[in-house]
């Protein structure tokens, strides 16, 4: 994936000579996973640009850039890494368009490589993206394979709001997918139905879409038929997708990787249970990381959500009376 | 271990450490406390009509204040910054500017603001709870105020960047409080500025207080301006009620960062003559003789002297002048409350440039449809 990012950020670059890179080690390093290797090279350092290490002025400068008409892709290293950023991201990029009346506007990407599973200190597992789906005036888009990362990554960056690009890094290279590189953006704003099913909607986003997908697999030799959907922009969450399917269903999962409190599969529980409860045939269940703190390393896997935890979590809601 | 503890960081020099650096801070007023010119001043300094010309629109400033101070009391505003005392930096850097530069401020800056043209109207209508009051007619590219200290600060960085890019002779100036000089937001900024060499300028107003915190117990640092030095950028402290002081360093700095010469920061020393804001009450935390010495040093009294002494300005002007100021503040609080208030729906109209379809439902709710 980190290879369709790349290949994405120097598809906007070269379409568009507003978008400029803005980030740490991003420029001769490459960013720290590679996401713009070679950059620096096609683009010269006025368009890759290194800051120094200060993620609340790396927040703040785009903030100016992108409201003098640049369109920046910030890269912060890590998610855990973008709280200093926070404030910025609060009160100014979601709210410059609104508090200006649309005067001036911030149209810009915050990229941070998200979650657990490749073995990082500590920091560098995080997955906060319900911090930010409370925040209004901007988007927050995960990606979950190589062809969604590129489409997805060029319609943030062409799209004239605030977006929020938060990275699986278990995905960086766990897929080889070949990407063509077109220029086609994919939507922002809509679900995407990976497969689909009848007996059970499983919902998710981001990394663990891997292992639900899997375990799709595995119900269907059990004869259960999993609807698998991809969220995507997990805010604003295109909800009418996901109702439709549980309609059709009937039963629901939300996995995800972040912890379940007030986490964004509480979100969409909620909204069944306001226009789909008399769909329901069975309890609502969040397959989550728990309500802890992200351990290092040696316990990170008994943290994420695996196949196993949501083929168990689907089966009860199959076969719930 | 125990016997070191105690001694100086700087060792003897005969011994060990040469100077690895030196810095200064230099002080600069023109127009002293009580009206008397120090050393040679500006050009602008013996031109009557621009000395008129900021004398009118600080004047303007401050009965814009007092009218919006009562409009608060009588219920007809929300929460207000009274900005008295500090007519001569907003007025002074203001007038250092071009159209084309950027200017992003904190609050308490309505003097730059209306020097900038953004109308009194406009002005009562944000602070009478009202976002389209930052929909500027101009200046169209300066940021709204900002209310998050220091947060602003970034915003001038990046837009310094915008120019610099696009090799644009404009700068932006950004303007912060004594508080603002102690946040993570300023450093980060004034080291960019640094190493970028930005055109930014970064306009430290000194009042003395940031809400109750008084400048002594803010930092031990012995001036806000030598904050630059470790951004590597030029520092001066000016006398920020001297209003010649005020525009011709500011206009320095400027005019610094335009032609190339990188980002630098003025710390101009005014004092906060009201409370915080409306909502605020001084008298809990500071002592009315320290309020009654500042206006000794009041900057328009200072700028009227001047004015007088040259001939300049007669008993028969200031009247006049008042009458004006009195009959356009009028008008704008007439012309403010006679705006409606937005609808509700129009919480969304903003959020973004096409509201997304999924949020189309919430929008309806407001709508009252």
């Amino acid at each position: 994936m980190v290879g369709a990012i790349a290949m994405a950020l120097g598809r906007a670059m070269q379409d568009d000579a507003r978008v400029i890179l803005v980030g740490e080690d991003i420029g001769a390093n490459g960013g720290v996973f590679r996401a713009t290797d070679g950059l620096l090279e096609r683009f010269g350092e006025e368009r890759v640009m290194d800051t120094p290490l200060a993620e609340t002025v790396l927040a703040g400068m785009s903030v100016g850039l992108a409201a003098q008409g640049f369109r920046p892709v910030t890269e912060f290293q890590f998610m855990g890494f973008i709280y200093p950023a926070l404030d910025q991201v609060i009160n100014h990029a979601g709210r410059l368009r609104n508090r200006t009346r649309g005067r001036l506007s911030c149209p810009l990407v915050f990229r941070a490589p998200m979650g657990a599973g490749i073995h990082a200190p500590e920091h560098h597992s995080e997955s906060t993206e319900a911090l930010f789906a409370h925040i209004p005036g901007i988007r927050v888009v995960i990606p979950s394979s190589p062809a969604r990362a590129y489409g997805l990554l060029l319609s943030s960056i062409a799209d004239p709001d605030p977006v929020m690009f938060f990275e699986p890094t278990r995905l960086y290279r766990a897929q080889k997918e070949e990407v063509e590189d077109n220029g086609q953006g994919l939507p922002l704003d809509v679900c995407y139905v990976l497969r689909e099913g009848t007996d059970i909607t499983l919902v998710t986003w981001g990394a663990v879409v891997k292992e639900t997908l899997s375990a799709a697999q595995q119900l269907a030799a059990e004869g259960i038929s999993a609807e698998v959907i991809d969220v995507a922009t997990v805010s604003p969450i295109d909800f009418d997708t996901i109702l439709s399917s549980v309609e059709k269903t009937g039963r629901l999962v939300i996995i995800h990787e972040a912890p379940r409190n007030c986490g964004i599969g509480a979100e969409i529980a909620a909204r069944v249970a306001e226009r789909g409860l008399l769909f329901l045939q069975a309890p609502v269940e969040r397959v989550t990381a728990p309500d802890a703190v992200v351990p290092l390393l040696r316990l990170e896997k008994a943290y994420m959500p695996d196949e196993m935890r949501i083929m168990e979590a689907a089966r009860r809601v199959v076969n719930y009376s | 271990m125990a016997e070191t503890r105690g001694k100086e960081l700087n060792p003897d020099p005969s011994q060990n450490g040469k100077v690895a650096a030196e810095f200064q801070i230099r002080y600069r007023q023109y127009l002293d406390g009580t009206a008397n010119l120090v050393g040679e001043p500006p050009d602008f300094a013996r031109n009557r009509d621009t000395m008129i010309s900021l004398y009118r629109a600080m004047t303007l400033t401050r009965t814009f204040d007092s009218k919006a101070i009562a409009l608060q009391r009588t219920g007809q505003l929300g929460t207000y910054p009274s900005c008295a005392g500090q007519e001569a930096i907003g007025i002074g850097y203001a007038s250092a500017m071009t159209d084309r530069d950027v200017m992003l401020t904190t609050y308490r800056e309505q003097p730059a603001q209306i020097w900038r043209g953004v109308t009194l109207t406009e002005l009562l209508q944000f602070w009478g709870g009202d976002e389209r009051g930052c929909d500027f007619a101009v200046p169209r590219e300066d940021f709204p105020v900002a209310v998050p200290i220091a947060s602003q600060a970034p915003h001038a960085v990046g837009i310094a960047t915008a120019f610099k890019l696009r090799r644009e002779r404009r700068v932006a100036v950004c303007a912060l409080g004594d508080g603002a000089t102690s946040k993570g937001d300023f450093y980060e900024s004034v080291n960019l500025a640094g190493v970028w060499r930005l055109p930014v300028v970064f306009i430290v107003i000194n009042n003395n207080w940031a809400i109750s915190l008084p400048r002594e117990k803010q930092t031990a640092a012995k001036t806000l301006a030598q904050k630059a030095i470790a951004g590597g950028i030029p520092g001066v402290q000016i006398d920020g009620n001297d209003i010649i002081a005020a525009r011709q360093v500011t206009g320095e700095a400027i005019e610094r960062a335009r032609d190339g010469g990188g980002a630098s920061i003025v710390e101009a020393i005014t004092y906060r003559m009201g409370d915080h804001t409306t909502a605020d009450d001084a008298s809990r935390y500071r002592r009315e003789e320290l309020v009654s010495a500042a206006w000794k040093l009041d900057p328009l009294a200072r700028l009227r002297a001047y004015l007088a002494n040259r001939n300049w300005w007669t008993k028969a002007d200031e009247e006049k002048l008042i009458a004006e100021c009195r009959e356009k503040v009028d008008l704008a609080v007439k012309e403010y409350l006679a705006i409606p208030p937005p609808s509700p729906a129009s919480m969304f109209d903003h959020l973004f440039e096409t509201l997304p379809a999924a949020m189309q439902w919430q929008r309806k709710q407001f709508a009252g449809g």
